[in-house]
């Protein structure tokens, strides 16, 4: 399952992955960094793909089965 | 920028970077319009605690989105690491406040009667610009078009460097060391220390 993942150290909350984010999945917290709610979180990428500090990626995540 | 929903208003504030710099070319006192662009993002920092300017308002940025993205004037590469690092975002902050400093003692110079109205604009801190018919004379003291000139000249400086790593790298490149994003996000992680955010 593919699901982006922020740096919050690097992060420099511009706000540009929140604005592409088709599910509206990220918020930008207390203008400090990008919030990913994974549970809204498609993994398309588009907030990768504008990022332009490189600190939002998706990333491949295993999905546990009970 | 997602297609399908009606557009707000203030996406469209990427035309006023173009108008203020339009504007600025006739006449310098227009420069002082480019305050709204210092104080407004401070305001919501300081007031709100959040980057809502940024995330929004920001003309600058959408002008090199509507350029680097719907025009294709970028190679939409990623920038190196260092350019989003602390100390070189935070080290272009000190020195771009040093200029702004500066250039606000040019200014008093001129209002002090010590130094005189210069008609250009100096272009990354270095390159002087004839700049003579953007201003003759108004009614107010040369030390107000001092500053225009001087202001006029950051802009212009910062815009062009946003432009250069637009093209070079991603389109919002300058979003990553742009000084006013720095200070007002350092400002919001301040207000945010005192009532941590959750993770």
């Amino acid at each position: 399952m593919r699901k982006a993942e922020n740096d919050r150290n690097r992060c420099v909350a511009c706000g540009l992955c929140a604005l592409r984010c088709p599910r509206e999945a990220i918020e930008i917290r207390k203008g400090c960094y990008a919030f990913v709610d994974i549970t809204k979180c498609v993994g398309c990428g588009l907030c990768e793909d504008a990022c332009p500090t490189g600190s939002i990626k998706v990333k491949e995540y295993e999905v546990a089965r009970v | 920028m997602k297609k399908g929903r009606k557009k707000h208003w203030y996406e469209y504030l990427w035309i006023w970077t173009i108008v203020y710099f339009a504007l600025g070319f006739f006449n310098i006192l227009f420069a002082w319009l480019g305050m709204i662009d210092f104080i407004l993002p401070l305001i919501f920092a300081i007031v709100g605690g959040n980057k809502w300017f940024c995330n929004h308002m920001c003309g600058r940025g959408q002008l090199f989105w509507v350029l680097g993205r719907n025009m294709k004037c970028s190679r939409r590469k990623p920038s190196p690491k260092w350019i989003a690092s602390k100390w070189f975002r935070y080290g272009f902050l000190a020195f771009f406040l040093t200029m702004f400093g500066t250039m606000v003692f040019q200014t008093y110079l001129v209002f002090s009667g010590a130094g005189t109205l210069r008609k250009a604009i100096k272009l990354f801190w270095t390159f002087k610009v004839p700049w003579q018919w953007a201003y003759n004379g108004s009614v107010f003291p040369d030390w107000v078009a001092q500053f225009g000139f001087g202001f006029y000249s950051l802009m212009l400086t910062s815009t062009l460097i946003g432009l250069i790593v637009m093209a070079l790298y991603k389109e919002r490149t300058w979003c990553s060391f742009c000084p006013m994003g720095t200070m007002t996000q350092g400002i919001c992680k301040l207000k945010a220390g005192k009532t941590k955010p959750e993770a």
